[in-house]
């Protein structure tokens, strides 16, 4: 299909070229309705069946903006420490394309609602990168096309398109970077920590489920090269609809790596639009479209100009709800966690489910064990993410009890937490069905240890003559015999006793 | 003096998907120039005081709650559409084969 592309080794790329990225990312608003009429903004519903004259862009038709997705693209802008615009308007982006019922893209041009403002970005060192923020703007999403035909059910080689509406006239808001200087080697890693933190926050601020593999965040990243940071911009790329985190951090990589190979052999960047291929881990240049990228954009004349009453602003900023980062630093100091601790626990995607936890009953601590320990190796090793697991903070709280409780101990927890994982039913039914409980009458457990010290009399001795030292022989026999049933503090109390009778 | 060029009318026309023949260019271009023409006269009136007014009505804020409706009845819709599949708009190939 594609010709081998030349690649620089991307460390060496890095050591020869400055790199400059810059971020698009598209959210899609958790509205009820569409950014511009009433149909219903859901998800999965049968084709073409959310959809209204406006969003089928039939003639005549008039949309009206919809007051919560302006509510929702207010709070984006302050919470990205925006200025929200006296007075804004939305422009038609005229193009023709089948997703495009209308012809045009309603969304913002040189009037954006919310502009000039920044973000900090968390790197997984705790190295704290703030990306400036050009601006955020309202507008609405495509249909989607699906292509019948050809081999690849790609639009190269399809014999003809399906169109479905009920995307259509989806509120978005697009957030625009200001170029992002200064990263250097690690601008792959600050691409995906910030499209990540970005996905933090509209979950954050309530205005979407912003779910990647749902599409609902979206990130087309530009990439640049130039020999040093005092030389002007490079030429760039724009790799578009990149829709994972890890992608995110692959395709600057990628382009990285293709730019600066393009540079050595004296050749200069095309500036255009690239496809991402998951699959391959490469991007592939997009068609050229000189004429098509004249969008004659104009004020859209059935859209009244939207002015936000500064109360009403006030109002917005006075209720935004507290922010991921500010969140962390308060559970860091309400846990207890070192900074490394706290880190781990962000990084592996366990803020919620050890807050959860720790609100079913358990201590920060034993939350933290067992998120970050056994759970954190079972996802690893089934490569998948920790909250995706079969268990809930509420079943760690529940296991977590039995062992404060002394029913099981530790070792009697991991095997029911197995039990929990394997779907056997919640904690306390695993250690019913399994059998697991600590033997706790002393009966079982006397005659385990008579038989331990009849077995190992040499140890015996030592014991009765005052040597503590190989009473832990005798605690582990007894452990073996009872399968790891018995309390180990009470063994040892009943050996003590018994090699002193 | 002419602002618009005939060429700079049919790269537009064709931008707008609009399938002009030589005489409807040559005197479009003519027609169109008179009013680049009398808005260039406008521009030199207004002044950094004067906003530029996208519409003639003094409203702003024209807001609608985020009630949902009923959506349109979609057979009926794919009815009114030149083509369609299972409960899709069909559309013509949009790519040639891949260069």
């Amino acid at each position: 299909m594609s010709a081998l592309v030349d690649l620089v080794d991307y460390d060496e790329a890095v050591s020869r070229f400055d790199p400059v990225i810059g971020i698009e990312v598209h959210v899609e608003l958790g509205t009820r309705t569409k950014m511009f009429d009433g149909a219903p903004a859901g998800f999965g519903e049968e084709a073409n069946t959310s959809v209204t004259p406006v969003s089928l862009g039939l003639p005549g038709a008039l949309p009206v903006v919809n007051e919560k997705a302006v509510e929702y693209a207010i709070r984006i802008g302050l919470a990205l420490n925006c200025s929200i615009a006296e007075s804004c308007r939305f422009a038609r982006k005229n193009y023709f394309y089948p997703d495009v019922p209308k012809n045009f893209q309603t969304s913002q041009y040189d009037e954006p609602i919310a502009y000039d403002g920044w973000v900090d970005v968390e790197l997984e060192d705790g190295t704290v990168f703030r990306v400036d923020i050009e601006r955020a703007h309202m507008e609405e999403d495509a249909g989607k096309n699906t292509h019948v035909g050809g081999a690849t059910g790609r639009i190269q080689g399809a014999e003809y398109s399906l169109v479905d509406y009920n995307r259509a006239g989806i509120p978005l808001v697009e957030i625009v970077t200001r170029p992002i200087l200064g990263a250097g080697e690690r601008a792959p890693e600050v691409a995906r920590a910030y499209v990540q933190t970005l996905r933090d926050l509209f979950r954050a601020l309530e205005v979407s489920e912003a779910r990647m593999e749902r599409g609902n965040v979206r990130a087309d990243v530009n990439v640049s090269l130039r020999p040093t940071s005092a030389d002007p911009l490079g030429t760039r790329t724009e790799t578009k609809n990149v829709n994972s985190f890890r992608s995110v951090e692959r395709s600057v990589r990628y382009e990285i790596s293709r730019q600066a190979a393009v540079l050595d052999s004296g050749a200069t960047v095309t500036q255009e639009t690239r496809h991402w291929h998951e699959d391959t881990g490469t991007t592939t240049s997009g068609r050229l479209k000189s004429d098509a990228e004249d969008y004659r954009y104009f004020p859209e004349p059935d859209l009244a100009p939207i002015v936000p009453d500064r109360a009403w602003v006030e109002e917005i900023r006075a209720a935004l709800p507290e922010l991921p980062a500010a969140r962390r630093r308060r559970l860091q100091g309400e846990w207890g966690y070192a900074d490394a601790e706290m880190r781990d626990v962000v990084n592996a995607g366990a803020v919620e489910l050890i807050e959860a936890t720790v609100a079913a009953g358990a201590s920060p601590a034993a939350a933290r064990k067992w998120w970050m320990g056994e759970l954190a190796r079972t996802a690893k090793e089934q490569d998948v993410e920790l909250a995706d697991l079969p268990i809930t903070p509420a079943q760690i709280g529940e296991l977590q009890a039995l062992v404060d409780a002394g029913r099981i101990n530790d070792k009697l927890a991991r095997q029911v937490l197995a039990g929990v994982l394997a779907g056997e039913g919640d904690p306390e039914a695993v250690v019913v069905a399994r059998g697991l409980e600590v033997v706790s009458d002393d009966g079982p457990l006397l005659a385990a240890i008579d038989e331990a010290l009849a077995a190992q009399p040499d140890v015996a001795e030592k014991i009765r003559s005052g040597n503590l030292g190989p009473v832990g022989a005798i605690i582990g026999a007894v452990m073996k015999a009872t399968r790891g049933q018995a309390d180990a503090g009470r063994v040892r109390e009943l050996v003590l006793e018994r090699v002193q009778a | 003096m002419s602002s618009l060029s005939r060429d700079e009318v049919a790269r537009v026309a064709g931008l707008a998907r609009i399938d002009l023949t030589d005489a409807e260019l040559d005197r479009l271009a003519g027609e169109l120039d008179v009013i680049v023409e009398s808005i260039a006269r406008v521009s030199e009136i207004a002044t950094p005081e004067v906003p530029a007014t996208s519409h003639p009505l003094p409203l702003s804020n024209v807001f609608r709650a985020d009630e949902p409706v009923a959506g349109v009845d979609r057979d009926a819709v794919l009815a009114a559409a030149p083509a369609a599949e299972d409960g899709k708009f069909l559309v013509p190939q949009i790519l040639g084969e891949e260069a």
